[in-house]
């Protein structure tokens, strides 16, 4: 390509500093909660202290009469207005739901729903009068255990009867992607079974959710601290039964999502229905507590695993059943979150057996939804967890399982037992550049070294060799999959007078850099300077159509519906240049942002050609002067972005700490639009995977009252809790898009937690520990190797690492006949085993 | 109400507030310095710091009342004339934040670090921050557009002889 003056030969690759950083460094931003507009009113929820329980009263009398109370609101009140909280992923045909009132009306089912809310002049005046309101309940049974409701017993809904909402099932002998994996497990050499928690998570985002609408006018405007503009105007429109083109949404700057904030949510629907009532704008911020109490939270599986092998470590089934934990309703995609794990167990092995049970569960808790990785994270742990354990079992290095059993990258394109078409990977090439990077043999050598000498803190190393599907998604697949809308994403690009480009995009960024990307993205195909290229987003009225950010889709599936927009723009071009520049279409080349004649010196830029559309002079006959255009893109497959996590942890055996001496990651996202933002998503999933490995819980006591409600008892970490990454990447562009691009918005979440805690594992291996419970708390891990050298136990009888009212991991390791393919639920009680036809002592290898 | 007098980003503004005001709810909705945020309501995020005569503070835990009398620099009186502060330079330049949420107060926070300690290790700086919670960068960014402005700059990828 051409080097103009003005821009480098390709924008594409280049670390471009981000646009969007002006305003954000000097404190020009335009947070939701910074939005003040005349006679505006303040919002302030009273919730529920209670986890379940019938509303016998509500005395609003002594708030409404409290200083600047304009009016107080109860679910009756509203009962008409607020319909029920949309759920847009029905995953069976029989699923069960209740309804989902966004002020409760007559029971409440978690702690933290609202029952009433506060409209007064000053927000300080709303949050007083929160204080000031009766509410009396009698107390229903509160169900909190997962697995107990999945039983039966007391029940979170008593109308529907049952706490299971769904259960889901994918067989690949069924859907003919594979064979049976009952018959796998009955032949197996190896049967290892392990049961894995994933607890519960809170997404967390840095700006706490806010939202303000103004309804004067003929349109009610809402702005929210959303991912999902374009679908939070649709549902609302649904859900309130007003019109969509009387609504207009608007996401604003938007501090951080990470899932959290792709949701419709009470309060957006509260803070609609009370500002149209009232005839005034109101607004809406919650404080952290709230968010940490009521925003929807993420993971709580609990993973049962039976995997089969030949005794060279050959895997050659896998059966996973699942307890998924709703919370107390079914939010936007609730019920859909598992099951986009179910696809990704498999990982990058080639196993030819698999089935994937998923029980949804309904229970007295915050409901949750996705949360970066959605799905995806809770499979790759689980698969890289086992692998270590087969790695232990078979007496080989956890990464020679890997190499026995992965896609060799001869093999791609690769039709997975999941049914999943895998386009391109290379897991090899990623693997040697992470174990160089790492020093891996180097490591494994001082590990050796230190158990020798029975050092005290014990060196181990943890391994993650992870895929995923990114890219949400080919519009069929998920209307096969029963999800309620499409995965298309939309783009327009305008020509202005000026040269000058605007951008307008579907997606919806939060952090991401949109803005700097797509930017690089117009500047080489239009052939125009950087700076030049204007990306507007975030707003229904200016990108009026649009499927949002999530999944890691913006880019394979927002980037190229910006890439198609621009070539219909030089599409349209053509003809315009070729009239001015009196030749033939046929005989027209667009390079570096000019068209040519070819075989003269004659040509025009497309800044220029912009200005001759724009004055409309000199058209030829029968062309519309414009050169906009917009294009909506739809996928046609999902991407597979994968890589290899290495991460060395030192565990000092007297006092359970585990630290992360060393993390080196070797990503291969295909293309690279712009590697200094690429490294920052992958630096910030890390932490978060990190995080859930070693720090972060939401827990509940008995009475379900959530006892992580502040930054204080929820530990997302500091700088100072984290080491310094080693991350490079390697190269596998994508064939299923142009760009050759993949996804990274969750990459880094993905494959970190089970490298941690395999490496945890690694340190204590030999002292007869083959699991710690997330998260790996000193206090866990120092009473996992108590309750070893206490000599009550021995590696190969049973080992329980269990505290706060979670499910132990009771560990048995027996000889003789696998004990699998029974068809029982997952349960948190059964003993996990493995099983060999052979002597060898699985737990201690 | 209690009248106070503040001189924020080198402007003088005298105000009636209540005295449970606090600093970051006068800044934001009294003088309209809507550049500083809130992102928590127990003190542990960061993301309201602000300098109060010349050191970091976390403005959620001021009252108004407090800073009568007392000069306060809040992110958007950091730049002079247009000319970026150095350290919003390298927060820049080290693309060392996404979605900005908590930059504002990481930015005060990181320029209040370099003025107690001029040069200091790369664990100082994830010490000197360890108040300050960011969601979206892994701080690997952060510490080194800090360790960048550092008396005798070094990146801790060259400290560590590790590509990053």
């Amino acid at each position: 390509m051409t080097v103009t003056e003005d821009r480098p030969a390709a924008e594409i690759g280049q670390a471009r500093r981000r646009k969007e950083d002006q305003r954000l460094i000097t404190g020009r931003t335009k947070w939701t909660d910074n939005l003040t507009l005349p006679g505006m009113l303040h919002l302030a929820m009273v919730r529920s202290p209670v986890a379940h329980g019938t509303i016998t009263s509500i005395d609003v009398e002594e708030a409404k009469a409290s200083p600047g109370v304009i009016a107080v609101i109860t679910g009756r009140d509203i009962a008409d207005e607020q319909g029920s909280l949309p759920c847009a992923w029905p995953i069976t045909e029989d699923q069960l739901a209740p309804p989902h009132p966004s002020i409760a009306v007559d029971t409440v089912n978690f702690a933290g729903e609202i029952v009433a809310c506060i409209v007064a002049r000053t927000a300080a005046q709303a949050k007083d009068a929160v204080e000031l309101v009766d509410v009396e309940y009698d107390d229903l049974p509160v169900v909190l255990d997962m697995a107990a409701a999945a039983e039966g017993g007391d029940l979170t809904h008593p109308d529907l009867g049952t706490n299971v909402s769904a259960t889901w099932v994918f067989d690949s002998a069924e859907a003919g992607t594979g064979t049976n994996v009952e018959d796998a497990i009955q032949a197996g050499e190896i049967i290892i079974e392990r049961t894995y928690r994933q607890q519960r998570l809170i997404p967390a985002f840095m700006e706490p959710r806010s939202i303000v609408v103004d309804p004067t006018g003929e349109q009610t405007t809402m702005w929210s601290a959303t991912q999902i503009p374009h679908i939070l105007k649709l549902m609302l429109a649904l859900t309130c039964g007003i019109s969509e083109s009387k609504l207009r949404v608007i996401a604003p700057d938007v501090g951080g999502g990470f899932g959290g904030k792709l949701q419709v949510t009470p309060e957006e629907v509260i803070t609609l229905v009370v500002s149209r009532r009232l005839g005034r704008p109101c607004k809406y911020t919650e404080t952290r507590s709230e968010s940490i109490l009521a925003a929807h939270h993420g993971r709580d599986q609990i993973q049962h695993l039976t995997l089969s092998a030949n005794r060279d470590g050959t895997v050659t089934g896998l059966k996973v059943e699942l307890l998924a934990d709703m919370g107390a309703y079914l939010g936007l995609v609730t019920p859909g979150v598992p099951i986009l794990g179910a696809f990704m167990y498999n990982s990058i092995y080639k196993f030819p057996a698999y089935r994937f049970v998923c029980k949804n569960i309904f229970t007295n808790k915050a409901w949750t939804d996705a949360y970066r990785g959605a799905g995806r994270p809770e499979a790759t742990f689980a698969i890289e967890r086992i692998m270590d354990e087969l790695a232990a079992e078979v007496g080989v290095d956890p990464m020679e399982i890997r190499e026995r059993n992965w896609i060799k990258p001869e093999e791609f394109p690769f039709s997975t037992v999941a049914g999943m078409e895998y386009d391109t990977g290379n897991y090899e090439a990623a693997t040697d550049k992470a174990k160089q990077l790492f020093g891996y043999d180097e490591l494994r050598a001082e590990q050796q070294r230190r158990r020798e000498s029975g050092d005290p803190v014990q060196l181990g190393i943890g391994v993650s060799t992870f895929t995923e599907m990114c890219g949400l998604a080919p519009s069929r697949v998920l209307g096969a999959l029963s999800y309620a809308a499409g995965g298309w994403e939309h783009a327009t690009v305008r020509m202005l007078p000026s040269g000058k480009v605007e951008v307008l995009t579907g997606t919806s960024p939060h952090g991401q850099g949109h803005e700097t990307a797509w930017s690089q993205i117009v500047a080489d195909r239009l052939g125009v300077p950087f700076d030049d290229v204007e990306v507007l987003h975030g707003d229904t009225q200016i990108a009026a159509r649009g499927l949002d950010s999530y999944g890691s889709r913006s880019l394979v599936v927002g980037g190229m519906a910006v890439v198609a927009a621009a070539d219909k723009v030089i599409e349209k071009a053509k003809p315009i240049a070729a009239h001015l520049l009196e030749a033939d279409v046929d005989d027209l080349e667009f390079e570096a942002g000019k068209f040519g004649v070819r075989g003269t010196d004659a040509s025009i830029g497309i800044g220029e050609l912009a200005f001759a559309v724009f004055s409309a002079h000199n058209m030829p006959e029968g062309v519309e002067p414009s050169l906009d255009a917009e294009a909506t893109y739809d996928p046609v497959n999902f991407s597979f972005p994968h890589g290899t996590h290495l991460c060395a942890v030192e565990v000092d055996t007297e006092t359970g700490e585990a630290k992360i001496r060393d993390y080196t990651c070797v990503d291969d996202v295909g293309k690279v639009i712009n590697p200094l933002i690429v490294e920052g998503q992958v630096h910030g999933g890390l932490v978060q995977g990190i995080a859930q490995a070693l720090f972060e819980e939401a827990l509940y006591d008995d009475s379900g009252t959530l006892v992580t409600g502040s930054f204080v008892d929820y530990l997302v970490p500091s700088a100072a809790d984290m080491p310094h990454f080693t991350t490079d990447r390697t190269e596998s562009p994508s064939t299923t898009n142009a760009l050759g691009v993949k996804g990274v918005g969750e990459a880094g979440t993905i494959a970190s937690t089970p490298a941690v805690v395999n490496a945890i594992v690694d340190a204590l291996r030999h002292l007869g520990i083959n699991d710690i419970e997330m998260p790996c708390t000193p206090h866990r891990v120092w009473s996992a190797i108590q309750s070893r050298s206490s000599g009550e136990e021995t590696p190969a009888q049973s080992q329980n690492v269990a505290d706060s009212g979670l499910p132990s991991h009771n560990v048995t390791v027996s000889e003789g006949p696998a004990d699998g393919g029974d068809g029982a639920d997952p349960n948190v009680g059964r003993a996990d085993s493995t099983s060999t036809g052979s002597e060898t002592n699985g737990g201690a290898a | 109400m209690t009248q106070i007098s503040i001189n924020v980003d080198g402007v003088n503004y005298s105000d009636d507030v209540e005295p449970r005001t606090l600093l970051v709810h006068y800044l934001r909705e009294q003088v309209g310095k809507t550049g500083t945020v809130i992102g928590c309501d127990t003190s542990n995020c960061g993301s309201c710091t602000v300098h109060l005569d010349g050191q970091s503070v976390k403005s959620c835990s001021v009252f108004a009342v407090q800073a009568d009398g007392h000069e306060v620099t809040t992110i958007e009186g950091l730049a002079v004339d247009g000319q970026l502060h150095p350290m919003q330079q390298a927060f820049h330049e080290n693309h060392a934040l996404q979605c900005g949420y908590c930059t504002p107060g990481m930015i005060m926070q990181s320029i209040d670090l370099l003025n107690e300690n001029p040069s200091p290790s790369e664990e100082e700086v994830r010490d000197g921050l360890e108040g300050n919670l960011c969601r979206c960068t892994g701080y690997q960014n952060i510490v080194k557009a800090v360790l960048s402005q550092a008396e005798g700059a070094r990146t801790p990828s060259e400290a560590q002889g590790a590509q990053s």
